[in-house]
């Protein structure tokens, strides 16, 4: 067994070039949107706007401008699985399909998958879709087929500043940690890391250096695993069965007697 | 400022018609067999074939189910990837996954149905194989069949709703109550598809088709409590409805589904069942149990 390997995205130095998304299209052979026609989004540069069967990297633009636009900030973030210690997808996928590596990494097997779509609502991110040329649900494998070759995963090896960076996630906590010190010292105090402990889902193998609230990036501020509602709610529906069944046998069988 | 919930950032499943249809027809295929089992086992013998009407109904229902779920599934023919490990043909089953679990209990519904299904046409003299009677009470393995099936039944009628909350999309997995609300609305849809069906067939006695709309009159007011348990477990989700969605929830499963089905049972009742006031009532809490799975899962998708 491998140790953990992971990304640590630093959105700091993201300078929103796409190289990571176009890498991660050509490595995995993923289809252009839309047959390749362009659709723009229209009200920002992010065209590729989520992630999803076809876009297993997406680079978020945040574009935060006051009304007259004298000032603003673009906040730019190369988004992607998490590949959780305590993964959702993993949790309720009913075929298997979906399974956890030598390398701690989530990956969906498009030879398994049916097409259920369960693992599409249970991911906290909303990262995983189906992608429409394999009829599959589809994400990030951090290029398990490369890193079984020893290589790193197609992103991190484009991205031109190292804001993707690839290694064991300990090692990427430690220079994470670092980083934010750094950034800190520096005077940008707003610097932390979201997901680089084991307190959200045991832990994001893939996790992130932002400098705003979650929300911002569009991500979850508190993710949840699906299987938080399985108990309870499995104990309500037992005691609607017994309302259920109480109600039955009082209403057969009162009629029994009175007759 | 309070960070917004956690739910609004995750992706729709697409779980579209197909599957509200068969929400509702699985929770009327559980209860028709649920209800089937407790007429069998502790009603009149005069009502036997008022029960053999919820085998004869719950069998069919289940294999269109069975097909929608297939139909649904974007690579249908890999549906046998939910029971075999494709590469070993190893059973494939995780009790923690409510689809899985799920997927084996509509199997088994499925198979026990078939049984119920073949004894209740045996039982009219009907079928090719008259020993087949066996599998229905009473007799000890008819009875066997029947419990094993009406509680699987149940499971079926109610997984449904577990299984929405086991995600991490808005309104389905911010409650814990949409398998408790299923599994009765299941119970009522069904009481009122066997009154309308044995009304028409005149398969029941009157007093038999008069327990099943009392019944039904005891879920409709279990279900509106189950329906206000959710809204308020929803909180500030419950905001979501505000709308078109909340409307529809309004009028018509809460007034044409439940509260006017409540009052035209109870005129019903009064004058002796079989008026015409109990078949409205049974039809509406049809379209009413129909549109509360619609709302409950297409509200989620449009979000």
């Amino acid at each position: 067994m491998a140790p953990a390997m992971g990304f640590f995205t630093d959105t700091t130095v993201c300078i929103g070039c796409k190289a990571c998304e176009v890498a991660c299209k050509e490595w995995n052979q993923l289809p252009a949107a839309n047959g390749g026609a362009s659709t723009l989004s229209g009200d920002s540069y992010d065209n590729t706007r989520r992630l999803d069967g076809i876009h297993w990297r997406h680079v978020r633009f945040v574009e935060q401008f006051t009304p007259d636009r004298r000032e603003g900030r673009w906040l730019l973030m190369s988004d992607v699985c998490k590949h959780c210690v305590r993964a959702g997808c993993l949790e309720v996928c009913p075929t298997g399909a979906i399974i956890r590596t030598e390398f701690d990494t989530v990956v969906i097997q498009s030879d398994v998958c049916n097409g259920c779509r369960d693992c599409i609502g249970a991911c906290p991110f909303g990262v995983i879709d189906i992608n429409p040329a394999s009829g599959t649900a589809q994400k990030c494998t951090l290029c398990y087929d490369r890193l079984r070759v020893g290589l790193e995963p197609a992103c991190a090896k484009a991205c031109p500043t190292d804001s993707i960076t690839f290694g064991p996630v300990a090692d990427l906590r430690r220079l994470a940690e670092a980083r934010v010190g750094k950034l800190h010292a520096q005077g940008e105090t707003r610097a932390y890391l979201y997901g680089a402990d084991d307190k959200m889902l045991g832990g994001l193998n893939s996790f992130f250096l932002l400098v705003d609230r979650p929300e911002v990036y569009k991500l979850p501020p508190d993710p949840q695993l699906p299987s938080r509602r399985v108990r309870p709610s499995a104990l309500l529906s037992v005691l609607g069965g017994v309302m259920v069944g109480l109600a039955g046998l009082v209403s057969f069988r009162t009629r029994g007697r009175r007759e | 400022m309070n960070p917004p919930p956690s739910t609004l950032f995750t992706a729709a499943p697409e779980w579209q018609w197909l599957i509200v249809l068969y929400f509702f027809l699985g929770g009327i295929a559980g209860g028709a067999y649920f209800l089937a089992v407790l007429i069998d086992l502790f009603g009149e013998v005069a009502d036997r074939p008022l029960a053999r009407l919820g085998y004869l109904v719950a069998f069919p229902l289940t294999v269109v189910c069975g097909l929608l779920l297939v139909v649904d599934l974007r690579r249908p023919a890999r549906f046998w990837h939910m029971m075999l490990q494709s590469e070993t043909l190893r059973p494939m089953f995780k009790a923690w996954s409510p689809m899985s679990l799920g997927s084996w209990a509509l199997l088994l519904f499925g198979g026990l149905a078939l049984l119920s299904f073949l004894a209740a046409l045996a039982d009219d003299g009907r079928g090719r194989w008259p020993r087949l009677a066996v599998l229905r009470p009473p007799g000890a393995l008819g009875t066997l069949v029947a419990l094993a099936g009406g509680l699987l039944g149940f499971f079926v009628a109610g997984y449904t709703g577990v299984l929405l909350s086991a995600t991490n999309r808005p309104i389905w997995a911010d409650t814990s109550v949409l398998g408790l609300v299923f599994l009765v609305s299941g119970a009522s849809t069904a009481a009122a598809a066997l009154a309308l069906l044995g009304r028409r067939r005149a398969a029941a006695s009157r007093a038999g088709l008069t327990a099943l709309e009392r019944f039904d009159s005891v879920m409709l007011v279990l279900e509106l409590v189950a329906l206000i348990a959710l809204v308020v477990s929803l909180g500030g989700m419950a905001r979501a409805w505000l709308g078109v969605w909340g409307a529809l929830l309004l009028i018509g499963v809460v007034g044409l589904g439940i509260i006017v089905p409540l009052v035209l049972y109870r005129r019903s009742l009064r004058t002796g069942g079989l008026s015409g006031a109990g078949a409205a009532a049974a039809a509406l809490v049809l379209v009413g149990g129909f549109l509360l799975r619609v709302v409950i899962i297409l509200s989620s998708e449009s979000i």
